[in-house]
């Protein structure tokens, strides 16, 4: 669905030549939703607006349903743009007309006819949930609300790919939610390609298939969502990781109820997939000679199955507590020892 | 009614009332007439300003430093001053230097540039995610001119004229100078060097008034237009 290769943009500053996005090659397939997580000043945002040319590429190619977007026309872009939705941080309404007025607005760019529109129009304010709001101005909606006239208004001329700015970074953690759970919704409903940039790991967990780790321009690592998450090979990614399972506040909290000494071993067990329903723990205190104490744990679902974590104390020899490993890792479940040798 | 147009005479006794309903329609027609001129071509100016800046539509460095320079150079140049340079200019296109016409060339080229300023002003504060958005969806230039850029900043369009059309009838107090009419020039010729103060007195009340109306009708416009 979108392929870019070798993708590049670089800005002339005052202070020299910044590389924004360096050598990218990525292949996004139709119907999944995939994320790009990184820190401000990664390339991500860059990243996303040279999909749909609003930063034309400084070297290589972006094809997007079989269309090379930077050797198209400004008419055929534009035509090509209003099959790309896109949605911002800021939600990005005209504020001067109402929610239907905005949302009917790519069909006014595309010349679509009154009545054809006001049907569409209708339809959309169905789909996003905002019944009874057509006439409101977004000055008297909520982030939620708002957010949700960017995407029906993104969905007006039934694109293809929809691109997702940092939708929910503005919005509070219920609101965000209830944001991502519609772009599932559209995604499953619509076959609709989502392509989301963020800064943040739970939105990657809740409603993305893949996951592009960005830094400094380039993607350091990518891959299902799951395995990602289970086996994060650079620091870059381990750091997004620990977003959502958290080991260091655990840490801290340990620290204090046991104090330095008293901890003992502790391992973080990451399991994944249908892992998550083995007995492991019950396994483990009937065949080896430790003693197991259940300090913390964790799951949660992504859209390749459920992920979770769990923090444990081990107290033991330390062959047998190596065993206990052995025995762990042999069921496909990740250990990391948190603390202890 | 006899009683207040006694009263009139006694605080009036000098006012000639037929002379200053003619000079207040002659102040009216300048204002009106060159107010509409101004719009248009601040307007204009306004966005060539604008959309020639850098990072917008048509960045263009040349026509941005032209439309530029001629801004600041008529908004520079004294009214009274602009007037009298204009005087050849005004004779080619009005074809008469007499009468309120004669000053509507000097009035709509002193303060277009003025409302120019403002209108670039108006379009500055647009958010520019919503004109990349609009860029987002397809939109061409025109439309985003059209269906974002205007009505976006329509408010401050609005606010920004009234300040304009309150300059506006300043100015033509002043077009006197050049035999125009109008309330200033009855209050300067008939009043001041006549020593008629109730004449003076007369004329400013009724600028006062015009003023008044003007600013009234702009900020009703504009907090109705006014959605955010």
């Amino acid at each position: 669905m979108i392929n870019l290769s070798k993708l590049s943009k670089v800005f002339n500053t005052k202070d020299g030549k910044v590389t924004a996005v360096d050598n990218i090659d990525l292949t996004i397939d139709e119907g999944e939703i995939f994320g790009i997580i990184g820190y401000s000043g990664a390339g991500k945002s860059t990243l996303i607006r040279l999909l749909n040319m609003l930063e034309s590429p400084s070297e290589g190619s972006v094809t997007i349903a079989g269309k090379k977007m930077e050797d198209l026309s400004k008419r055929e872009l534009r035509e090509a743009r209003q099959e790309i939705g896109m949605i911002f941080q800021h939600f990005n309404l005209l504020w001067s007309r109402t929610v239907k007025d905005n949302i009917a607005f790519p069909l006014e760019i595309k010349g679509v006819p009154k009545e054809e529109r006001d049907k569409r129009v209708n339809e959309l304010i169905r789909l996003v949930g905002l019944e009874g709001r057509g006439g409101s101005y977004p000055s008297q909606l909520s982030g939620g609300q708002k957010q949700r006239v960017g995407i029906a208004r993104a969905l007006a001329n039934n694109p293809k790919v929809l691109l997702c700015d940092e939708a929910t970074s503005a919005l509070d953690p219920k609101t965000t939610d209830s944001i991502l759970d519609l772009l599932t919704d559209i995604n499953k409903n619509l076959g609709l390609t989502i392509v989301l940039i963020t800064h943040e790991m739970h939105v990657i967990r809740k409603i993305c298939h893949r996951v592009a780790v960005m830094e400094q321009g380039r993607v350091v690592e990518q891959g299902n969502v799951l395995d990602v998450f289970k086996r994060p090979k650079e620091d870059m990614t381990k750091e997004f990781v620990k977003q959502v399972t958290e080991p260091e506040e655990t840490e801290e909290t340990l620290k204090d109820l046991f104090g330095e000494e008293g901890i003992g071993h502790i391992l973080q067990l990451t399991f994944v997939g249908g892992d998550a329903k083995k007995p492991l723990i019950n396994n483990i205190v009937r065949s080896f000679d430790v003693t197991v104490n259940i300090l913390q744990g964790k799951i949660s679902q992504t859209q390749n199955g459920p992920y979770g974590s769990l923090f444990i104390g081990v107290d033991g020899e330390a062959s047998e507590i190596n065993r206990v490993k052995d025995y762990i890792r042999e069921q496909q479940v990740e250990v990391e020892v948190i603390h202890g040798e | 009614m006899s009683k207040l147009i006694a009263g009139n005479i006694l605080l009036f006794p000098n006012v000639n009332w037929e002379n200053m309903w003619e000079a207040t329609q002659e102040t009216l027609y300048m204002s009106v007439v060159a107010l509409l001129f101004t719009f248009l071509f601040g307007l204009l100016l306004g966005l060539l300003l604008f959309l020639t800046d850098r990072g917008n539509l048509w960045e263009n460095r040349i026509i941005q430093g032209v439309t530029a320079a001629y801004v600041n150079v008529f908004r520079s140049i004294p009214f009274i001053i602009l007037i009298v340079l204009l005087i050849p200019f005004t004779r080619i296109v009005v074809g008469t230097m007499l009468g309120p016409s004669a000053a509507l060339p000097a009035l709509i080229i002193g303060a277009a540039p003025f409302y120019a300023r403002m209108v670039e002003i108006a379009l500055r504060e647009i958010d520019k995610g919503v004109i990349e958005a609009s860029k987002s969806m397809g939109a061409s230039n025109s439309q985003i001119i059209f269906k974002v850029l205007l009505p976006e900043s329509m408010p401050a369009l609005v606010s920004g004229l009234t300040v304009t059309a309150i300059a506006l009838v300043s100015y033509t107090a002043m077009a006197g100078v050049i035999g125009a009419g109008g309330l200033g020039d009855l209050a300067y010729r008939d009043g001041f060097q006549r020593r008629n103060t109730d004449i003076t007195l007369m004329a400013t009340l009724i600028v006062l008034v015009i003023v008044f109306i003007l600013q009234f009708i702009g900020d009703r416009l504009t907090n109705r237009l006014d959605k955010r």
